[in-house]
């Protein structure tokens, strides 16, 4: 297979990474991850795509003016940042809250395990 | 509609160049002078090739965020959104918000799980756990090509700037020029290495904001904080053209126009996550919770950037009127330098220029210093040597393609003057969305995905995402074709990232279902538990 570990030079080769991938405190952790990050990408491409589709075929429907000559069109564009700032703050608060202890307490524990291994 | 304030700049436009060029060439020099002192500073510590790829990995969270800001936030974003917004309004206005949400993908599905995985290019994610040599070949070939095609665009909008600023309207001035703004930017990136370069970014960063900012709130306070009222103006500037308000005014007038605007959008918003670029920035921090500091300060600073786009490209049509615009030297692309004469008068020009080009300037120099390392890193190291240099050997190749591609990258920009650069780095986006994205979220998140999968997505993404171009309106068939004067175009859309993508996700799918081999589950397990935890992943070199 010709397979050199692309950057693997601070673990050891010995370890067999699947024995962790199959423990269920990592597959918490994927799951943890995937739960979050899935259904909110699904979430913004829709919420997004929405707005181009109805800015290509329902463009009287985007040019009706809400207030002086603001329409629309522009408060939607402009939801478009809001709702991109929102997700970024979650995503943040949601993955220093849920995600890094996880991925800490596996890390340190494989790293001792690899030092020890080593000596 | 004249008013009396834009009187002076008709008087120079006849005489095709607007303000003082010797003001403008003053102020750029002065950028020049205090990023070399800069690049020679943090150049010294350049020892290994984790120096000089990835600047030591010893940036912070916000360093980077501002550095990846001042890497994408390029002449495109300034000139071309501007000019777009001034000339068709509404429409526009969606390059700003493409270019925002797209940083959602790289937050949310790319960015840390690359940082723990890789180590200075794309191609060392996409490789992990494929079969080295296939995968690398072509994750470098997509990484030259997306490169190429960004730097063309850059390219273009100096040329642009150029005959505006200087008075320079023939061809072989500007070339002149774009060979002077080519020549600097090989001086940064042999210098500076990653390190030079990101330091380019963040001062230019810093620059470009605060210059957009200020221009922003002159333009609203010229209209009382009322957002209303400037779009009124806008409409009013433009003969009482409502449409210029109303979505459609592009991409409004027929079937065929509409799905253009979709596949645009679609290749935006995927893009980003696929541009190598990007993605090799990620690689200049410690950890990976820092690659997702720089990633929330970069979507924070591009998205306050973009917020001023649409002040600054009403405020452009109303002050100056899309006609003007259109007819100005550098065309389209003038819009924001005319709006800050008409600000300002000489001196804002001055500076905005000089931020523009140092915006050129430091685009090119990241996407150089991209392209060199993929080729040195993946093609020379990994490929032709096949893993026996060292990194010494390694960073001198780096250094001499450097060379290579400022000369291609020279004469391609004097190939491509007077294209609208928003447009011409939105076919680099469909292209890498096409070549590359595809394959690091099916490498990253499906765990069959295997070697044939992934360099029928690469090529073939590719390969369409060309070909389309090639028999688009872009290059022949219409008045405003690269070619006019020949017709070899059948396919409709400008923009080819509604077929490109699909089709590169299928191959992808297809390519890995028709694979009878299977992949090493081992290295699938190290590659996942890597990708999530950071165990192993490179650390910080410390002097």
């Amino acid at each position: 297979m010709g397979h050199q570990p692309a950057a693997g030079e601070g673990v050891a080769v010995d370890v067999d990474f699947r024995d962790i991938q199959g423990t269920e405190r990592f597959r918490r952790l994927r799951r943890t991850h995937r739960s979050f990050v899935f259904p909110m990408a699904v979430f913004f491409i829709v919420w997004y795509f929405l707005y181009v589709l109805l800015a290509a075929y329902a463009p009287e429907f985007m040019s009706i003016k809400v207030f002086g000559n603001v329409n629309i069109g522009v408060l939607m564009g402009l939801l478009q940042f809001v709702s991109t700032f929102v997700i970024t703050a979650a995503y943040v608060s949601f993955a220093n809250k849920r995600l890094d202890p996880q991925a800490e307490a596996i890390r340190d524990e494989l790293e001792a395990e690899i030092q020890g291994a080593a000596k | 509609m004249n008013t009396p304030a834009s009187l002076p700049l008709a008087v120079a436009a006849e005489t095709t160049t607007v303000g003082n060029p010797w003001v403008n060439i003053l102020i750029f020099g002065l950028f020049v002078a205090v990023t070399l002192v800069v690049v020679l500073r943090a150049s010294k510590n350049n020892k290994t090739a984790a120096d000089y790829y990835a600047g030591g990995r010893s940036f912070t969270g916000g360093q980077n965020g501002t550095a990846i800001a001042g890497d994408y936030l390029s002449a495109a974003s300034f000139l071309g959104i501007v000019g777009a917004i001034a000339v068709n309004g509404y429409d526009g206005f969606l390059y700003s918000i493409g270019f925002l949400v797209a940083w959602l993908v790289a937050l949310l599905l790319v960015a840390e799980l690359l940082r723990n995985t890789g180590k200075f290019t794309m191609a060392d994610v996409l490789s992990f756990r494929l079969r080295q040599r296939p995968v690398r070949i072509a994750a470098a070939i997509t990484t030259l090509a997306v490169c190429l095609f960004y730097l063309l665009a850059q390219m273009a909008g100096a040329g642009a700037l150029v005959s505006l600023l200087l008075g320079i309207s023939d061809r072989m001035g500007q070339s002149l020029v774009i060979v002077v703004v080519g020549a600097l930017m090989i001086l940064y990136v042999l210098v500076g290495g990653m390190k030079g370069t990101t330091w380019v970014q963040i001062i230019k960063a810093c620059l470009l904001i605060a210059g957009a900012f200020i221009m922003t709130v002159w333009v609203l306070a010229m209209y009382g904080f009322n957002l209303s009222q400037l779009l009124g103006d806008a409409v009013a500037t433009a003969g009482g053209n409502e449409a210029l308000l109303n979505p459609g005014l592009k991409y409004g007038v027929s079937d065929t126009s509409k799905l253009d605007f979709i596949s645009l959008a679609l290749a935006l918003v995927l893009g980003t996550a696929g541009l190598p670029h990007v993605l090799m920035r990620f690689y200049t921090v410690p950890t990976a919770k820092e690659a997702r500091r720089s990633v929330v300060w970069a979507i924070w600073l591009i998205g306050a950037f973009y917020l001023f786009t649409l002040v600054l490209g009403y405020g452009a049509g109303a002050l100056i009127g899309p006609e003007r615009i259109a007819s100005a030297p550098g065309g389209v692309n003038s819009a924001a330098p005319l709006l800050a004469f008409e600000l300002g008068g000489s001196l804002l020009l001055g500076i905005i220029s000089a931020v523009a080009f140092a915006t050129i300037l430091a685009v090119v120099a990241g996407l150089t210093i991209t392209a060199a390392a993929s080729f040195s890193h993946d093609i020379y190291a990994n490929v032709i040597a096949k893993g026996k240099t060292t990194p010494e050997k390694e960073v001198k190749v780096a250094r001499r393609t450097v060379l290579v591609i400022g000369v291609l990258a020279i004469l391609g920009g004097i190939g491509a003057q007077g294209q609208n650069v928003a447009f011409l780095v939105a076919l680099a986006f469909a292209v890498a969305a096409s070549a590359n994205l595809p394959t690091i979220l099916f490498s990253l998140f499906w765990k069959r995905f295997t070697t044939q999968g992934a360099v029928w997505s690469m090529y073939g993404g590719l390969g369409a995402a060309l070909l389309l171009i090639v028999f688009s309106p872009v290059m022949s068939g219409a008045e405003t074709s690269m070619i006019p004067t020949a017709d070899f175009s059948w396919f409709p859309l400008s923009n080819p990232g509604l077929v490109s993508i699909p089709l590169a996700f299928l191959l992808g799918w297809l390519g890995t279902v028709l694979d009878k081999g299977r992949e090493d589950t081992r290295i699938q397990a190290e590659m996942e538990v890597r990708s999530l935890t950071g165990v192993g992943a490179e650390k910080a070199t410390s002097h």
